[in-house]
This record gives structure tokens, sequence and C-alpha cells, in this order.
């Protein structure tokens, strides 16, 4: 397979990579060698845990390694968002909302309520002038879903 | 950080007390959001980057994973090159008493990868309670689903299925600049 990974091909995972992705979905250490002390865990060398790594980041299967924040805590505001996009109009709305920074996730879902998106600011009060702005921009109401309450899960995805 | 952050968590003393607005503080907030360089000293990496010391970084690090500021450091997958191209979000109406319970029974099933309380939006969308299930294909998150339910005794409880279609577009969320 040659690189970059063409959209739909599956990564080709060996038993290594699937260990080591499972491993690290329960978080790093934060001590001075972290990969050296998950690659004690694995009884593998430092150096191939960092190779593999690398390799998975490059051909997509890795889209981030560090921390996960708080939004709240940093002082930023975060939102799902929804609207109500008729289908001939839905490709050409998308882009335009997807034309704002803010915007870190859109997916479109089979439903009325046909694209959710969520919303990332520096501020909390920076949410509502961006939904007024993609509001203004594009003709259609944006229903906003902020978190009310997070009911914790073990963030880990089996490979 | 403030004091009432501080102030939530007790009596703990901050190991770290360096004030937010400091350039190279946020200059190392704004480069752990990139992600943690691959090498071994990692840290120290990031250290000579924004002109601190490993152990300056490291103390951070820890304070700010204490306070919460951090959620999680880990490695974040992308789903779909795991063949795991079926995402649910599944969507419940439940009475405002009881969301908080259903909520906490969700969030321990194994399938669920996350769960929320969210506002209704009346007459658009009467659903307070969303969790999201993944999985390789649409037919083996159903069937989760069904076991989900008939495990919960959900059956009388109003809910949908949202499948994705596409993803127009998949980065984390930037919450600092540069």
């Amino acid at each position: 397979m040659s690189a970059p990974m063409a959209k739909h091909d599956i990564a080709d995972l060996d038993v290594l990579d699937r260990r080591i992705i499972n491993r690290l979905q329960d978080g790093l250490p934060v001590v001075e060698a972290p990969f050296a002390a998950v690659a004690d865990e694995l009884a593998i060398d430092e150096q191939v845990l960092l190779e593999r790594l690398k390799a998975l980041k490059e051909n997509g299967v890795l889209s981030r390694f560090g921390p996960m924040y708080h939004a709240e805590r940093l002082g930023g505001g975060l939102t799902l968002a929804a609207m109500a996009i008729p289908e001939a109009r839905f490709d050409e709305i998308v882009e335009r909302v997807n034309t704002f920074p803010e915007v870190a996730h859109n997916y479109r879902r089979e439903h009325r309520l046909n694209m959710w998106f969520v919303l990332a600011t520096e501020t909390p009060e920076r949410i509502a002038e961006v939904i007024a702005a993609i509001e203004a921009d594009t003709g259609y109401p944006v229903y906003n879903m902020p978190k009310q309450e997070e009911f914790h899960v073990r963030l880990h995805l089996p490979v | 950080m403030t004091s009432t952050t501080l102030a939530m968590q007790g009596n703990r003393q901050p190991v770290a007390e360096l004030p937010s607005t400091r350039g190279d503080v946020q200059r190392l907030r704004a480069l752990l959001e990139r992600g943690l360089p691959l090498t071994s000293r990692p840290w120290q990496t990031l250290a000579e980057q924004c002109g601190m010391s490993e152990a300056e970084v490291l103390a951070l690090v820890e304070h700010w994973q204490a306070d919460g500021l951090i959620k999680r450091l880990g490695l974040v997958v992308k789903h779909r090159p795991l063949g795991i191209r079926a995402n649910a979000m599944v969507v419940w109406d439940v009475p405002d008493d009881q969301v908080a319970a259903l909520g906490r029974r969700l969030a321990a099933e194994s399938a669920v990868t996350l769960c929320y309380r969210r506002p209704r939006r009346l007459p658009e969308w009467p659903y307070n309670l969303f969790c999201m299930i993944h999985g390789t294909r649409r037919p083996r998150v159903l069937s989760e689903l069904d076991a989900i339910v008939a495990r919960q005794g959900l059956e009388q409880v109003p809910h949908r299925v949202l499948f994705s279609t596409r993803a127009y577009r998949q980065h984390g969320a930037r919450y600092l600049g540069e």
C-alpha cells in the first residue's frame, strides 16, 4: 500500500500495533521517559515503540498524541449544535459552516436535523456570537445543545 | 488557574502556581495541544522549545492533570482507518428526574463511548440524553443497542439512532492559538 493511505483503506495493523494502541489509550505516565516506561510494560524496546508510533501517525491511524484538554477549565467554550438543511442545499451550506474556524467536527446524520457540528471557542461568550454569525450567513436556525452533565465512560476503543 | 477551581479541589496545595498568562506557559500549552513529540525525552524536547526546564514542564503538566485542566494524556485514534465506519448517536427522551440515573447506567455500558445530558429544543428536538456507539458496521451497532435496551429495560423510553453518513470535518478541537 502506498502512502498516503487512500481514504477508504483500512490500516493494516499487526498484533504489536494493536497492543500499543490499546495500552496507550489508557494514558501515558508523566515521567521523564514515558515511552521507555510503556515499552517496558509491553516488553519491547523504546525505539521500537517510538518507530511504531511514528508509523501509525504517518498512515493516519493516530491523529494526535497528547493531552485532552478540559475546554471549560481552559476558559473556552464548547458545544454541540445542529441544523436542518434541505437536501438540495446541504453541500453548499456545509461548506459555508465549515469556513468558521470554530467548527471542530461536522457530521451529516440521518434526521431532519441533518447537520451536527461541534463548536470550540476561546471564550464561552464567543459560542453565541459564532452561532449568530452562522445563522446570519446561512439563513437557517442553529440549535445549540451544550453539555449539561457528562456521564463518565472509560474511553477505550479496543482494536 | 483560578482560586475557585482550587477551592473545589479541596485543600490540595498548588505544586506549580505559575500565572497562566506567562508567555512560556502559554507556549507550552499551545505546543502540547499539537501533540507530544515522539522522542525519548518528550518533556525535555518541549522544555527546550518554550525555554523552561524539563522539571518545570513535568511539574506543570502534573499540576494541570491533578487540577482537571488536562483530562487525559494519551493517544487519539482515528476511526475510519481502523475500519470503524458506523458512528451512531443514540438519543433518548427521558423524564428530567430520571436522566442522571439513566445516564450513569448507559455510560457504564462498554459499547457506549460518550454520554451527555443536553437540553431539549422543543418542538424540533425532544431528546435530552445523548450517547455514542461506534462499530465496524451498522448491524453490529444496532445489535449492541438492542442488547443495551433489553439489559437496561428501556423498551418504553423513546429513542432514535442517528447514524452519521459523512464526516465533513474531523479535526481535534483547537482551544489555543500559537
